[in-house]
C-alpha cells in the first residue's frame, strides 16, 4: 500500500503523514508540523525536471569550452585554462592522482548526471516498469554525487585570491568558471526536482 | 512508539517500529534510508555545533593561507577569494561561494542551536519548526567539505611554484568540516519532530517580536 492509494500525503520536508486534502486549491495546504506546502509527488517534476536538464546540457559545452582561469604575468596574458587543460597539466607534472578528481568531479560526474536523470525521465515518459530498484539507485547515485562538481569552482575562487601579485603575475576568473557553476546549480536543481516515487507509480499502474 | 511513515522515495507506507540505538531502518521496497537512532542524540549534536559556531569565528577572521614566491608574500583570509571574485566581475559565482561554503554552514550551525538548545530543557521557541523545516532544506546547499578538497587541489598546484603557508584559520577550517559532518551525523531529524510536538511552547508574550502562524499539531 502506497500513500497515494490511501490517500495520505508524506511531508516532502519532515515526513509527516497527513490527509489528502479535500480542497478546491490543494496548493495552500500546509504541513501542520513544519509549515511545508503539501503536494501528493512534487509540482511538474517531469517537465521541471526535463527544462532543467536540457539548460544543463546546453549550459556543459561553455563550461568545458570556455577559459575558467587567465593567468597573466608581467602584465601579459599568458595562459588560458580550461577544465581539460588544468586536468592535463596534472598529468603532466606527475600529480595524475588530482587529474583523476578533476577529471570525475568536473567532468564524469555532471555529464553521467545528466544522462542518467534523461534515462530516467525517458524511462518514465514511455512508462517502463521495469527494474524500479535499480533506477531508484541511480536516482540516489545523483543526488549524492552531484555536490563533488563543485571542487572547481573554489579551486578557482583559492587561486585568484592567492595569485595576486600585481603586474608580477596575477590569475583572473574566466567567463567559463561562471557557466560552470550554473552548471552545477542546475544539475543539483534537476535532481532535486526529479521525484522517484513516480518510477514505483508508473510501475503499480501497470499492474493494477 | 511506533509511527507510521512513507517511504519518500518510494512512498510505501511503513510503520517505523521503536528502534534500538544505532540500528538503521531501511524500506523494504527500495532501500531508503528511513532512520538511524542515536545515543544521546540531542546533547551530542549540541555539543557539536557549539565547538562548530567557535571554529567558523575562527575561520573567518584569522588568516587562511599566505604565499610567498620571488621574495613577495601574501596572505589572504578565507573571504578574499569571494571579494576578488566580485572585483573581477563575477559577482554571480562570488555569491554561490558565500552562500554555499560561509551562508549555509552559519546557517545551520544557527538554526541548529536556536531549536535544540531550548527543546533540551523541553521548550519550543518561536518559528522552531519553520527553522528546522530550513535547515533540512538547506542541508544540500552547504559544502564546506568540497571546499576542502578545493583547497587542497589548489595547494598541490601551488607549492610548485611558491611557498604555500596555512594559517590558523586553515585549521580550525579543517576542525570546522569534521565537527559539521559528526553533528549533522548525530542528529536525528525524527526525534527532534517527536520532541518539538511535546515541548512546552514559549509564549508569545514572552517574544513580542515574534508571531504564530498557526498552532501546533
Amino acid at each position: 500500500m502506497t500513500g497515494r492509494k490511501a490517500g495520505l500525503i508524506s511531508c516532502h520536508t519532515c515526513h509527516l503523514i497527513c490527509p489528502c486534502p479535500d480542497l478546491p486549491s490543494p496548493e495552500f495546504h500546509q504541513c501542520p508540523r513544519c509549515g511545508t506546502r503539501l503536494r501528493v509527488r512534487k509540482t511538474n517534476s517531469i517537465p521541471r525536471c526535463w527544462a532543467l536538464v536540457l539548460a544543463s546540457f546546453i549550459l556543459y559545452l561553455p563550461a568545458n569550452l570556455v577559459p575558467i582561469t587567465t593567468t597573466t604575468v608581467l602584465g601579459r596574458p599568458s595562459k588560458s585554462d580550461t577544465i581539460m587543460s588544468g586536468v592535463i597539466y596534472f598529468l603532466d607534472s606527475g600529480s595524475w592522482y588530482i587529474a583523476l578528481i578533476i577529471f570525475i568531479a568536473s567532468v564524469v560526474v555532471p555529464l553521467m548526471k545528466l544522462f542518467i536523470l534523461t534515462f530516467l525521465l525517458t524511462s518514465l515518459h514511455f512508462g517502463w516498469d521495469w527494474l524500479p530498484l535499480e533506477r531508484t539507485r541511480l536516482f540516489r547515485l545523483t543526488e549524492l554525487v552531484g555536490r563533488w562538481s563543485m571542487v572547481d569552482i573554489y579551486v578557482v575562487t583559492i587561486l585568484v585570491a592567492l595569485v595576486r601579485f600585481g603586474a608580477f603575475a596575477n590569475i583572473e576568473a574566466g567567463p567559463g568558471a561562471a557557466y560552470f557553476a550554473a552548471l552545477v546549480i542546475l544539475t543539483m536543481f534537476a535532481a532535486e526536482s526529479f521525484d522517484p516515487r513516480l518510477i514505483w507509480d508508473r510501475m503499480e499502474d501497470h499492474n493494477a | 512508539m511506533n509511527s507510521i511513515i512513507a517511504c519518500h522515495d518510494c512512498d510505501l507506507l511503513l510503520t517505523l517500529p521503536e528502534l534500538e540505538m544505532g540500528v538503521v531502518a531501511e524500506c523494504p521496497r527500495c532501500g531508503a534510508f528511513l532512520r538511524r537512532t542515536q545515543f544521546n542524540s540531542l546533547n551530542r549534536t549540541l555539543g557539536w555545533v557549539s565547538a562548530g559556531l567557535v571554529l567558523y569565528v575562527i575561520a573567518v577572521s584569522f588568516p587562511f593561507l599566505s604565499m610567498t614566491t620571488k621574495g613577495i608574500s601574501k596572505t589572504t583570509a578565507l573571504t578574499s577569494g569571494i571579494v576578488v571574485l566580485y572585483q573581477q566581475n563575477m559577482a554571480g559565482m562570488g555569491a554561490v561561494v558565500l552562500v554555499t561554503c560561509l551562508l549555509a554552514p552559519l546557517f545551520s550551525m544557527l538554526s541548529l542551536l536556536y531549536v535544540l538548545a531550548p527543546l533540551r530543557l523541553g521548550y519550543r521557541f518561536p518559528w522552531a519548526a519553520q527553522l528546522f523545516a530550513w535547515y533540512l532544506r538547506l542541508r544540500p546547499w552547504s559544502m564546506m567539505e568540497v571546499y576542502m578538497l578545493g583547497i587542497l587541489i589548489s595547494m598541490v598546484k601551488l607549492t610548485k611554484m611558491a611557498l604555500v603557508i596555512p594559517g590558523p584559520s586553515f585549521y580550525s577550517f579543517i576542525g570546522l568540516i569534521f565537527v559539521l559532518a559528526a553533528s549533522s551525523v548525530s542528529l536525528d531529524p525524527h526525534l527532534v519532530w517527536s520532541k518539538l510536538a511535546k515541548a512546552h511552547r514559549v509564549h508569545q508574550e514572552w517574544y513580542p517580536l515574534f508571531r504564530f502562524t498557526h498552532e501546533k499539531s
